[in-house]
């Protein structure tokens, strides 16, 4: 335990709340970047050039599968935080070590699928429909990349240095990061999958 | 050749030979221009042994007025390359007559067409927005400070990747030939193989991403750190502009990146959004370009008219007139500016039905834009109105930009568009607005807190110089091309025939041009003046114009923590009102400590980094583009662990320097 929460003088300036806010804004500008791709692959998912659809080439029990990890991962990094400045360290890494296995698997599914699909030849070369379909995917993916980096990066700081605010600020905006990679994938789900299955 | 073929088998430097070092004349020349300079630059500073300078008190600086002026001297700096791009196409237009060809090869010209807009657009009008709202939004909103400094810092350093990737691409390589908005299928890897089109990619992929960051970073500012008592309905107007602008960096500029983001895929992986067969459709990239690109003309302009409100009742002696009108206003139009973006290409055939509706938005975006003119107007009526050059501006403003937005509104027509649609009338009309509206209103904007910024004011005379140089300018250059759209001359055109008879318009529009270079001449003549004659205009007061808003109620320029006690605002024109209540200046206060943010180089290391990882990305040389990415994700560890970012001012420290600045206004 290093720093305290800083005392400003001037009561505006109240930086927890300011990176916070400034997070959840960065997330909905997130969330068009996603949208601008949803909308892509709306347009362009009939495009298969005379490839297989959808339809032919998606499992959803594989899918259904992927979306209910990642909601056990969601649930996990939500506990992570309850109660946090007050929880022994050892059960905040407990819950993250959750988070990162169940989203480590969730992204192991999500390339081997990828691995299936290029293994029957059907890659993002093959036409317009796949190109959509790996880029929101693959999108999805690397973000999902990311929030297993700051977990690791996270993790190692709150060990070396204890729960700081500085740590628990940054917990808090993974926690809202992870839950809106959740949010994305139900759309994901609904729109590529469930859809697609039809 | 597949994309993950492409990786394989890839060399050392990838796509990069010696031919494309290998120039012609023309664009050898700038290049080795730009490349004089810097050398000139360099051992200019190492001569005066300013390094050490330029690193701690510039480079590194977390002051969000620093990063402003910074910001400044890219976008004039760029200004000028821009307007040397416009006067080499008017120059070609009338030597590439009949039997003549003119001095432009084709590729070099389309080049040239290319960089231009990009230039004016990205790096011209987004510097200048993003340096305004640096040096005014927390001055004018009572803060210390924005609310993520190290965050804006990286903002301009990406930002200026942005702008040296495109002047890499003059020397290194070649630049994109497929227009600002750069459509497929012509920017797809089968027209456009090589390196041009990833030059324009990722220049503005990358300073995309900065303007994204100080969009979110404004908007928690002005959401988080107002002074107290400064309710939204308190804000000054200026700060309204802003707030909607950030509101469409920030609903817009992620489609941008998406879209960038997919063509380049097919580019470097071979994937088929856009391209004309696989089932890719070109018009998607249209629509979205559009969907970024029409909030992105808003994105402009607000600021310019947030400026022109302040201006207008600060020079009035007068409240603005229909605030809460103007606040609507501006909001009508931020939203409305999303559902416009088919009106750019009406010629799609989406059908009448949808051309219709878009083409009716478009023309009730005209009502709000209406509104604040008419604001702007009633204010000025039965004021005291002084001739200043920020109002010469405003004045010259209403004229063009009304010129430009009622011909807009007949394009919104939609079989009108179809006869005028990517003819020099569009031309005439874009620039009419852009120039008009954009150009005038950061140049008012630059006149009026120029003094603020800096500690004195400029030369008045070369001020009023330079105005009508560029007024007469823009309508000699402009009014000639809506004849010529209407006569059927096409836009980015590099040759016509004689027969034509257009070559008398095009000569007046390339008057015209000489006539803005002129104007610029005694803009660059009247900063130089000023500079040399501060003493004569120095503003001690901080207040030199009877100003309304906060901002001049701070010293000029403004100490690094911009007030030593945060102001308490009560009303609109909180300035105005803390005057007429006596207000009795700066004094005695009791301060208090504070915390003001460190230097930090990890922005600029980010920033180099980034422009290696573009080079390599444009280049393919996927080794260095993985060794930046990593090495720029460990920049944001080492910032992720630093903890002590804020240093504490003291309260006697404070009113040390506040007695010093004090003594130094005396003598």
């Amino acid at each position: 335990m290093t720093a305290h929460p800083k005392k400003y003088p001037d009561p505006h300036h109240d930086v927890a709340s300011n990176t916070i806010f400034g997070f959840w804004v960065y997330l909905m500008t997130d969330c068009v970047l996603f949208g601008a791709l949803f909308a892509t692959y709306a347009v362009l998912h009939n495009s298969t050039y005379g490839g297989p659809t959808a339809h032919e080439l998606f499992n959803l029990p594989f899918s259904l599968a992927e979306s209910l990890i990642l909601l056990v991962s969601s649930f996990t990094c939500g506990m992570a935080l309850v109660n946090a400045p007050n929880k022994p360290l050892r059960r905040i890494l407990l819950w993250l070590g959750a988070t990162f296995l169940l989203g480590a698997v969730f992204m192991g599914m999500e390339l081997s699928e990828f691995r299936r699909l290029i293994s029957e030849g059907n890659t993002w070369e093959s036409n317009a429909f796949l190109s959509s379909y790996f880029t929101l995917i693959g999108t999805h993916g690397l973000h999902i990349i990311a929030g297993l980096m700051m977990l690791v990066v996270f993790a190692i700081q709150m060990v070396r240095r204890g729960l700081n605010p500085f740590i628990l600020r940054r917990l808090t905006c993974l926690k809202m990061y992870w839950n809106f990679l959740y949010l994305i994938w139900i759309f994901t789900f609904t729109i590529v999958y469930l859809i697609g299955a039809k | 050749m597949s994309g993950l073929a492409a990786i394989q088998t890839s060399d050392i430097f990838g796509r990069l030979t010696w031919d494309a070092f290998k120039h012609d004349a023309i664009e050898a020349s700038v290049g080795v221009g730009t490349l004089l300079l810097m050398v000139f630059l360099i051992v200019f500073l190492t001569y005066k042994k300013r390094w050490h300078w330029l690193w701690n008190e510039w480079l590194t600086s977390l002051d969000h007025k620093k990063i402003g002026i910074m910001y400044l001297i890219v976008s004039g700096s760029m200004l000028f390359k821009g307007i040397v791009d416009a006067a080499m196409m008017r120059a070609q237009q009338i030597l590439s007559v009949g039997d003549s060809f003119g001095y432009l090869s084709a590729p070099h010209y389309q080049q040239i067409f290319t960089a231009h807009g990009t230039t004016m657009v990205f790096f011209v009008a987004m510097g200048f927005i993003a340096g305004i709202f640096n040096i005014i939004v927390p001055l004018q909103i009572g803060a210390r400070d924005v609310a993520f400094p190290f965050l804006n810092s990286l903002s301009f350093w990406l930002f200026t990747v942005g702008v040296g990737l495109l002047m890499v691409s003059l020397m290194i390589g070649n630049f994109s030939g497929t227009g600002w908005v750069g459509y497929p299928p012509l920017s797809g890897l089968k027209y456009s193989p090589d390196v041009g089109v990833d030059y324009w990619i990722w220049s503005l992929q990358i300073s995309g991403v900065g303007t994204l960051l100080t969009g979110i970073n404004f908007f928690v500012t002005i959401f988080k750190m107002r002074c107290p008592g400064m309710t939204l309905m308190k804000m000054p107007m200026f700060i309204w502009a802003v707030l909607n602008t950030l509101v469409l960096i920030a609903f817009s500029f992620p489609i941008l990146t998406a879209t960038l983001g997919m063509l380049s895929l097919d580019r470097m992986l071979g994937m088929h959004f856009f391209t004309s067969d696989f089932g890719g459709n070109p018009m998607m990239y249209v629509n979205l370009i559009w969907a970024w690109g029409h909030p992105e003309v808003y994105i402009l302009v607000l600021p310019a008219f947030g400026i022109f409100s302040e201006v207008v009742a600060t020079f009035s002696s007068k409240r603005l007139f229909g605030y809460v009108s103007m606040v609507w206003a501006i909001a009508a139009i931020t939203f409305l500016s999303f559902i416009v973006w088919l009106h750019h290409f009406f010629t799609m055939g989406a059908g009448p039905k949808v051309n219709a509706f878009f083409g009716i938005m478009t023309m009730v975006i005209a009502i709000p834009t209406g509104v604040k003119i008419f604001n702007w107007l009633f204010t000025m009526y039965r004021g005291r109105v002084q001739f200043t050059t920020p109002i010469l501006w405003f004045l010259g403003f209403v004229i063009i930009f009304t010129i430009g937005g009622m011909d807009g509104v007949l394009m919104a027509v939609a079989p009108v568009d179809f006869q005028v649609h990517n003819s020099l009338f569009l031309i005439a009309h874009f620039h009419s607005v852009a120039i008009g509206g954009v150009l005038f209103g950061f140049f008012a904007g630059y006149t009026y807190w120029f003094p603020k910024i800096f500690g004195f004011k400029l030369d008045e005379k070369l001020g009023e110089y330079a105005f009508f140089c560029w007024f007469f300018g823009v309508l000699a250059a402009f009014i000639p091309l809506y004849v010529l759209g209407l006569m059927g001359a096409t836009r980015r055109l590099d040759h016509y025939d004689a027969s034509t008879g257009w070559f008398p318009l095009f000569a007046i529009a390339a008057f015209g041009v000489l006539l803005v270079l002129v104007g610029i001449g005694f803009q660059v003549h009247q900063l130089l003046y000023s500079i040399k004659h501060r003493r004569k205009n120095r503003d001690i007061t901080g207040d030199p114009w009877n100003g309304r808003t906060l901002e001049w109620s701070t010293l000029s320029p403004p100490p690094f923590y911009n007030f030593a006690v945060i102001p308490q605002a009560d009303a609109r024109d909180a300035f105005w009102e803390m005057k007429k209540e006596g207000w009795k200046g700066r004094g005695d206060e009791p301060y208090e400590e504070i915390h003001m943010p460190k230097n930090s180089p990890l922005g600029v290391f980010i920033g180099g980094l980034s422009m290696a990882l573009g080079f390599a990305l444009v280049w393919h040389i996927f080794w260095l583009a993985a060794l930046s990415l990593l090495a720029i994700l460990a920049c944001i560890i080492v910032r992720l662990s630093e903890e002590h970012t804020e240093y504490t001012l003291s309260a006697s420290e404070m009113k040390r320097i506040e007695k010093e600045i004090e003594k130094r206004h005396h003598t």
